[in-house]
């Protein structure tokens, strides 16, 4: 059966909304509107209360307390608050952070922010799953370190990182530990108890909640000490201000509610979508490359380089499926993806690379319809392609005196 | 991004997409671009004794606009002959598609395979002292 298309299959990048979600939004979009700031009178209180349940939702699902979670505009500003309310809070102690290189932007623009404000910054290399090692971070703590950061799972390739590993090594170092959090959490297990992490940052729009709504946890015991990058009215402790955005906020917590609830259920199944769409992949096609690791990934997330074939032009050729690509051409910066780069993928493979993001809401019917489309058109611009011409024939590509242009 | 109704014809219907013999004297084949780079176009030109483009074939390893710039090239040289083809402009391959700043580098490609594609018949016939090689770079108008 064919299903309606579009197909939407790049849940990494954003999720739709939950039904679920939007009913608990409601009425903070229309009757009960206040300020969750206002003491004085039950438009506030009622606003106050969808806030507080909010946390208690949030908190459980990481395993942190309600009074642990800081409200943002999103994971960008969590990313921007942590790395920066530390650098600032701890600058007597300490001016070293280290990080990795294929963290997402907002890790990484804020660290080189930092880097011109005079700190310095590690940027850790990855094994070619995009992988760092407990011994490697350990190796990089020096006694200027305040902070690690480094990310759960990656929203490219969706390799998972050993982070409650690198927990221990920032603890039993002294040294604050923030995690980005967005893509894994709801997706795979993640506790900050467990996993020893003083800071991490949640994102709505990743688990089926609404944009605009993100979340930074900081720790209590031990107390975490961040500066705020807003100043205003002192909400959130003084840490964020900025009046609540409760419809946002409301949102967000049935969402990671709603994700702690369906957790082991939903990643069984995004995984087993996955693994078809792969498994019928790299039996129809030949020249696939996997990118990320093979066990430590993101359940619904598949990478794959189709060698010969470049990242934009199949996009097109599968224009009725969204996904994404890591190739230059989907950039305004002609650069392939620093990602795939980061791991040691070839600029060549990396043209060629696709991103599947498979969430709650793709149908098995639906990965069916993909698998064969894609096999068909990549079988279609492989018939195009000089480049599989020529591997066919037994040339050494790599041989070839190309001219860069 | 989105694309012209152009791009998409051609990328959906594809003119003259295969492969001639390398080694026949008649044939001048221009590969061009990089891997690396996302795209590399292999244009192919069969020309008659007279020097008439009788023929044209591609490959293209590339984006949409890389794949329909050299669909539409294959169009415009068949037909023409060799100094014709020679006159082809990247900024009319552009202007035809309606090519965006960012993939005008796709129809200077396509420039380039027209004129290394002749250079290489030019060569096979002992017709030119200069190597088959890519256009000259100073052409370039790149996004």
């Amino acid at each position: 059966m064919t299903p309606k298309l579009p197909i939407y299959m790049d849940n990494n990048a954003t999720t739709p909304l939950d039904p679920r979600v939007l009913e608990a939004m409601m009425p903070y979009l229309t009757t009960e509107f206040g300020n969750a700031a206002s003491r004085s009178h039950p438009f506030g209180w009622k606003a106050e209360e969808a806030v507080d349940k909010a946390r208690e939702q949030i908190g459980a699902l990481i395993g942190a307390s309600e009074k642990e979670i800081v409200f943002t505009s999103g994971a960008t500003e969590s990313i921007n608050l942590a790395l920066k309310g530390v650098a600032e809070f701890y600058k007597d102690k300490g001016n070293h952070v280290i990080t990795v290189r294929t963290e997402h932007k907002a890790t990484l623009d804020t660290a080189k922010r930092l880097e011109r404000q005079g700190c310095e910054v590690t940027y850790l290399d990855t094994d070619k799953f995009g992988l760092i090692s407990a011994e490697q971070l350990r190796a990089a703590i020096t006694d200027k370190t305040i902070l690690v950061s480094v990310m759960l799972a990656n929203n490219e390739i969706g390799s998972v990182q050993p982070i409650g590993e690198l927990g221990a090594v920032c603890r039993e170092k002294g040294v604050l530990f923030h995690c980005d959090a967005v893509q894994g959490v709801g997706k795979v297990a993640f506790d900050v108890e467990k996993d020893k992490v003083d800071l991490a940052s949640l994102s709505g729009h990743k688990i089926y909640g609404p944009k605009g709504i993100g979340a930074l946890y900081v720790r209590r015991k031990p107390r975490v000490r961040i500066a705020p990058i807003i100043d205003g009215g002192g909400h959130e402790r003084g840490m964020r201000s900025g009046t609540l955005n409760v419809p946002g906020i409301a949102g967000f917590g049935k969402a990671a509610e709603l994700c702690q609830q369906l957790l082991p259920e939903e990643s069984h199944r995004t995984y087993t979508l996955r693994r078809r769409l792969q498994d019928y992949l790299f039996s129809h096609l030949d020249h696939l490359e996997l990118n990320g690791h093979p066990e430590h990934r993101l359940p619904g997330n598949l990478n794959v380089s189709f060698a010969y074939v470049e990242g934009e032009a199949l996009m097109m050729a599968i224009k009725n499926v969204a996904v994404s690509s890591g190739s230059a051409c989907t950039s305004a910066s002609l650069e392939p993806s620093y990602v795939l780069r980061a791991c040691g993928v070839s600029e060549d493979l990396a043209h060629t690379s696709i991103r599947f993001g498979i969430g709650r809401f793709n149908t098995e019917d639906e990965v069916d319809f993909v698998k064969k489309y894609v096999v068909d058109q990549v079988k279609r611009l492989r018939e195009m392609s000089p480049l599989y011409e020529m591997a066919k024939e037994g040339i050494d590509l790599s041989k070839i005196e190309w001219a860069a242009h | 991004m989105a694309y012209g109704d152009k791009v998409l014809d051609h990328y959906e219907n594809p003119r003259n997409v295969g492969t001639m013999d390398k080694n026949d004297p008649n044939v001048g084949t221009g590969l061009v671009g990089a891997p690396a780079c996302g795209d590399v176009m292999r244009l192919q030109v069969k020309i008659s004794d007279d020097g008439k483009i009788e023929d044209a074939k591609f490959k293209t390893f590339g984006c949409g606009s890389a794949i329909a710039s050299s669909s539409l090239v294959t169009e415009w040289v068949k037909g023409k002959n060799v100094d014709e083809a020679l006159t082809i402009k990247n900024t009319q391959i552009a202007k035809e598609l309606a090519l965006p700043p960012v993939k005008i580098h796709c129809s200077v490609l396509a420039e380039d395979a027209i004129k290394a594609a002749i250079a290489d018949w030019k060569k096979k016939k002992g017709l030119t002292e200069q190597p088959a090689a890519a256009a000259p770079k100073e052409k370039r108008v790149d996004g």
